[in-house]
């Protein structure tokens, strides 16, 4: 019968692996270290892989959009133009510059973590982070605000003075989507840091063990990319500055 | 060291309860926890299938209305598709076995993996209310703009299901990705892993490259059917052929997400029931990545009838024909694995030389679409339908079958009844055979796919099919009863019943909760039944 | 019961012939390699068969010239395959000069035909033999397909946009047509037949229909209801450009981009007439969107083809 074969009948042939005693641990384990994970070296790397991964998985998530974009901006370039006009231009750029803030403090939290500065200094750095997100959501709904009392918000009350009504509106579509959905980042992102925050404060972070804070940079920063992408293509392209 | 002797603690009993399994972090617990929620839904969609093959008995509507009737193949398509051919194999074979295989303790994050499934769960929930309170009937595709505008049906509650769920896919696959790069045990190099790891890992990439364009495509779907935004619907000034090129994107890779997994089991089957190491190692590591890079690149064969332009055609012609090599590799490198090896006809291989065959129909078959003069008289008629079941039912699900007894005693620490076993596995042969085979003839006849009524002429081949599907029906059910049976009653298994080589089947059946008391150090690659240590890679 | 096992839809088309051809040359490949793996896993299975329990297989890397071998013969013919396929593809989607044109539009769940000369039919499709016909097709609703088995052609039938299909009918008789793109309810009631005649025949046939004047007669008619001859003078003096001579030609916009004028540029002129505005005149015109069937929009197109102009250019 097959299940009474045992190991021993084939001493031919040998095993892939060598079980040896396990080495004797240097030293004692980091506290944060989690039982599947051999040191903290390896920890550290697996949390930065899984969030490269998972920005990975965001760029093609963002791309279906950026595609249907380019597809209906190809279809009817004029009326895009036409559309994008009504974007409050003043409000992107302050927008922008706000997000490229946030991804400095951003970048000085985690360099904070990392060099095992004060508590206070990390957390300082992140409720800056976060200050700077809240502001640039404010700013996105005061912008919400202004298409919605134009009648601009896509759907039955949809009103449009310009030459180019179809296109304008799915202009507009794709603008609410893709701000929409970055912007849903945006207070995911701003969910994370306060987690991070408060992390921070409880003293967790320092030289050996700053992978969280890490990994939420790179969302961070990630989030502020998709911005970069958004604003040109949105509120920039089509001459903008020529009337 | 005895490192046989059955544990007295193992991960099934180290700890009781529901709680201990609802909430557990470990990867095998996990794994089982999705075999018996892919399990409930292919059984669901095996109902549907059942009754969509008794509809067809003859030609007119008469058992259910065409109404019910196209929510019946969608929701099969829906529930087959996303709840158990995208998750059979990795979710369960892949989670339990990928950590043991490269001597790791867990996944990387293995809380993730739970959260995992519970998104899948969620997604089945959202899916099985979808069916439930009425169904939804765009067929699993969701063309626009009949899924948008004219279906009166549940689409949004389906396409929910859909999204959600494909997030369990991409968290999956990230933690296959960050695994396989940072846990593998000492002196596990690259070559030396087994090829089922090589072909999760290949199917991750998918994963997490594909899933999130369905996604976002299904919910642009749900914001135009809703907030009539005009995305895909040309009355509102879409453009209903960008949905088609959107959802190709992902939906052909997933082809290949419920293939290659299947093919990686293979691998390990071939090598082990022949007791040989794998013929050209790397060409079969290789031609995984290569089908699912390929892989991308073909998704416009599907719109050779919609008017995509002739070069359009022909570029995503040629590349379809591409992803045929690879694969073709793999069948033969399979066959020549055997050659000069120890041959058993145990009940796993079986279901490998059913594989072989079955998947070099259903690959062959898959030229015919590709070849661009063939496909536009086979679009959408039922050769599809035969060519589709083909790689996945003959492929996917042997492979899944065959990987389910060859690791049944690892995972249980029972054996199953060797004699059921074979009986079952000729059953759904034939059964699998008889439903399949008349409908590449009756798609050549010119039957359409997704008729619920049909021309006379065509009922003697469906009379066929369906009677085949009834005889594949009992098939499926006969493992589900002795499976069950063995859990309680089967043989005890020994750490290594096959005498087969893989670090599965150095650690007890079942293993302990942690794989490994011990950090193995890898000294040469899997399957290895010759003394040789050296192991050169061709 | 069953009196007959079909194995193959009859071929009544030009195009069912070359089909034909290429679907046996896939055959005999797919049974040739089926057969080539097929014996070899069983004779590898009985011949190596495990004698007893301790034996093991021998040690084989692999064969370099073999993996290359099995690489590069199937890729030949694949190459094949693709260019073969490519050939019987290109002839199926280049309609041969003055090919007879026949007008469709799919609803659910109805196949409409308009033919030139104003006969209409609905879910048949009267075509005569051995001339080559090409559909130009459109969708009211939802994405439907349209399939005649027996000739082994098929497009989609698309909203918002024209596909077109040809074929040439070799044998007299009625021969399904089927929808194939799944397009609700009743999908598998959205069928018909195409009867195939001697020429001689169709001609008594489009005869004996209802006669109400001509597509380009009916789209002349419409022209005038819906005042598009306000504006689109025939002397070019009018605020909207001239159209006699206009069909397949090329038009240069006021972006400085040309198009030619085929009966997709017509279509969109009329319902989204702001999209493509013609150098020298100003984005005026309304939009018909919702005010023309797609029946109309075709006689329209039929008739603004019946004014002259480069009637091969627009031809696909």
């Amino acid at each position: 019968m097959r299940s009474a074969l045992s190991e021993q009948q084939f001493p031919q042939y040998p095993a892939p692996v060598a079980i040896q005693p396990a080495p004797a641990p240097e030293h004692a384990h980091h506290p944060w270290l989690q039982h599947h994970f051999d040191n903290m070296e390896q920890q550290a790397e697996a949390s930065t892989l899984g969030m490269w991964v998972f920005l990975s998985t965001e760029i093609l998530f963002f791309g279906g959009l950026f595609m249907a974009y380019l597809v209906y901006r190809h279809a009817s370039p004029e009326g895009f133009q036409e559309a994008s006009h009504e974007l409050n231009r003043f409000w992107g750029t302050t927008n922008t510059l706000v997000l490229i803030c946030s991804s400095l403090t951003m970048a000085l939290a985690v360099r904070a973590a990392q060099t095992g500065q004060s508590r206070k200094t990390q957390v300082g750095w992140l409720l800056g982070t976060m200050v700077f997100g809240v502001g640039f959501l404010g700013i996105k709904a005061i912008e919400y605000y202004d298409k919605f009392v134009h009648h601009h918000v896509p759907g039955p009350y949809f009103h449009w003075e310009g030459m180019y009504p179809k296109p304008a509106e799915q202009f507009y579509s794709l603008y609410f989507a893709m701000t929409g959905l970055h912007a849903l980042h945006m207070i995911i992102g701003l969910g994370i840091m306060a987690v991070i925050a408060v992390m921070a404060w409880r003293g967790i972070f320092d030289e050996e063990y700053y992978t969280p804070v890490e990994v939420a940079g790179l969302y961070w920063h990630f989030v502020d990319i998709v911005w970069i992408f958004l604003f040109p293509l949105l509120y920039l392209i089509g001459g903008h500055f020529k009337g | 060291m005895d490192t046989t002797a059955t544990p007295t603690l193992n991960y099934l009993n180290n700890g009781h309860g529901l709680k201990s399994w609802l909430l557990t972090r470990d990867h095998k617990r996990i794994a089982l926890l999705y075999l018996w929620s892919v399990t409930a839904f292919f059984f669901l969609g095996g109902f549907f299938a059942l009754m969509i093959r008794l509809e067809l008995l003859t030609p007119a509507s008469d058992l259910v209305q065409p109404d019910t009737y196209n929510k019946l193949f969608t929701m099969h398509g829906i529930v087959m598709v996303f709840f158990f051919l995208i998750p059979s194999i990795p979710a369960t074979l892949g989670n339990f076995l990928i950590p043991i295989m490269i001597g790791a303790k867990d996944l990387a994050f293995p809380r993730i993996n739970l959260l995992s499934w519970y998104i899948y769960i969620l997604g089945g929930l959202f899916t099985i209310t979808a069916a439930l309170t009425g169904g939804v009937d765009t067929g699993w595709t969701f063309y626009a703009p009949y899924s948008t505008t004219a279906s009166n049906s549940n689409v949004i509650l389906a396409g929910l299901g859909i999204f959600i769920t494909g997030f369990s896919s991409i968290l999956t696959g990230l933690n296959f990705i960050v695994t396989v790069h940072r846990m593998r045990a000492p002196g596990l190099t690259w070559f030396r892993l087994p090829l089922f790891v090589w072909s999760h890992y290949a199917t991750s990439l998918i994963m997490i490259l594909g899933t999130p364009v369905i996604a976002i495509t299904v919910l642009l779907v749900a914001v135009e059917r809703g907030l009539h935004l005009g995305i895909f619907d040309p009355a509102l000034g879409g453009d209903p052929v960008l949905f088609q090129h959107l959802f190709w994107f992902y939906s052909h890779p997933a082809v290949y997400i419920m293939i290659l997994p299947a093919m990686g089991v293979v691998s390990e089957l071939v090598q082990a029931f022949a007791r040989k190491n794998i013929f050209g190692y790397a060409f079969v590591a290789f031609s995984s990545l290569a089908i699912a890079i390929i892989g991308f690149l073909v998704w416009g064969h599907h719109l050779f009838v919609s008017g995509q332009s002739t070069y359009a055609g022909l570029v995503f012609s040629i590349i379809s024909m591409f992803v045929a090599i690879p694969s073709a590799v793999k069948v033969f490198n399979w066959t020549a694995t055997l050659y000069k090896g120890s041959v058993s006809w145990d009940s796993p291989m079986l279901y490998a030389f059913g594989f072989i065959g079955l998947f070099t129909i259903g690959g062959l078959t898959g030229l015919f679409l590709a070849t661009l003069g063939m496909d536009i008289h086979m679009h959408d008629t039922y050769f599809i339908i035969a060519h589709f079941h083909y790689v996945m039912v003959g492929g996917a699900i042997f492979g899944f079958l065959g990987g389910l007894h060859y690791w049944w005693p690892k995972i249980t620490g029972r054996m199953y009844p060797e004699g059921w076993a074979k009986f079952a596995c000729l059953n759904i042969f034939i059964g699998f055979n008889l439903t399949f085979g008349p409908q590449f003839i009756v798609g050549y006849l010119g039957m359409p796919r997704r008729y619920a009524m049909y021309a006379p002429e065509f009922q003697v081949w469906n009379v066929l099919s369906t009677a085949g599907a009834t005889i594949l029906g009992i098939g499926y059910l006969i493992p589900m009863v002795y499976f069950t049976w063995s859990i309680f009653k089967g043989e005890i298994a020994s750490a290594n019943p096959w005498g087969a080589r893989g670090l599965e089947w150095e650690i007890p059946s079942p293993p302990p909760t942690e794989n490994f008391l011990v950090t193995p150090i890898v000294t040469h690659g899997t399957h290895q039944y010759a003394p040789s240590h050296e192991v050169g890679i061709v | 019961m069953f009196t007959n096992f079909p194995f193959f839809p009859e071929a009544a088309s030009e195009q069912a012939g070359q089909v034909d051809a290429l679907y046996f040359f896939l055959v005999a490949v797919t049974a040739f390699f089926m057969a080539l793996v097929g014996i070899l896993v069983v004779v590898f299975a009985i011949k190596f068969h495990r004698k007893h329990a301790d034996e093991v297989g021998v040690e084989i890397h692999g064969s370099l010239v073999l993996e290359l071998l099995w690489t590069f013969i199937p890729l030949g013919i694949t190459m094949v395959m693709f260019v073969w396929g490519a050939q019987v593809f290109f002839h199926m989607t280049r309609p041969p000069k003055g090919a007879m044109d026949i007008y469709i539009v799919g609803k659910q769940w109805m196949w409409k035909a308009q033919h030139m000369d104003g006969a209409r039919e609905i879910n048949e499709l009267h075509v005569p033999l051995g001339v080559p016909v090409k559909l130009t097709m459109g969708s009211e609703d939802v994405i439907h397909s349209f399939f005649i088995p027996d000739f082994r052609v098929k497009a989609d039938v698309i909203p918002g946009r024209y596909n077109t299909l040809w074929f040439t009918a070799t044998k007299p008789g009625r021969y399904h047509l089927f929808c194939t793109q799944y397009c609700g309810t009743k999908h598998s009631a959205m069928i018909g037949w195409v009867t195939v005649m001697e020429p001689s025949d169709y001609q008594a046939w489009l005869g004996g229909g209802p006669v109400n004047g001509s597509m380009a007669d009916n789209g002349a008619k419409l022209f005038q209801d819906l005042a598009c001859a306000t504006c689109h003078l025939e002397n070019g003096q009018g605020r909207a450009p001239s159209l006699k001579g206009v069909y397949g030609s090329t038009v240069t916009l006021t972006t400085g981009q040309t198009v030619t004028a085929d009966d997709a540029y017509v279509r969109e002129s009329i319902l989204n007439s702001q999209a493509k505005i013609v150098a020298g005149y100003q984005p005026i015109m309304p939009t018909f969107q919702g005010l023309v069937s797609e029946e109309q929009l075709l006689q329209l197109i039929a008739y603004v083809k019946s004014l002259g102009g480069n009637q091969q250019g627009a031809t696909k």
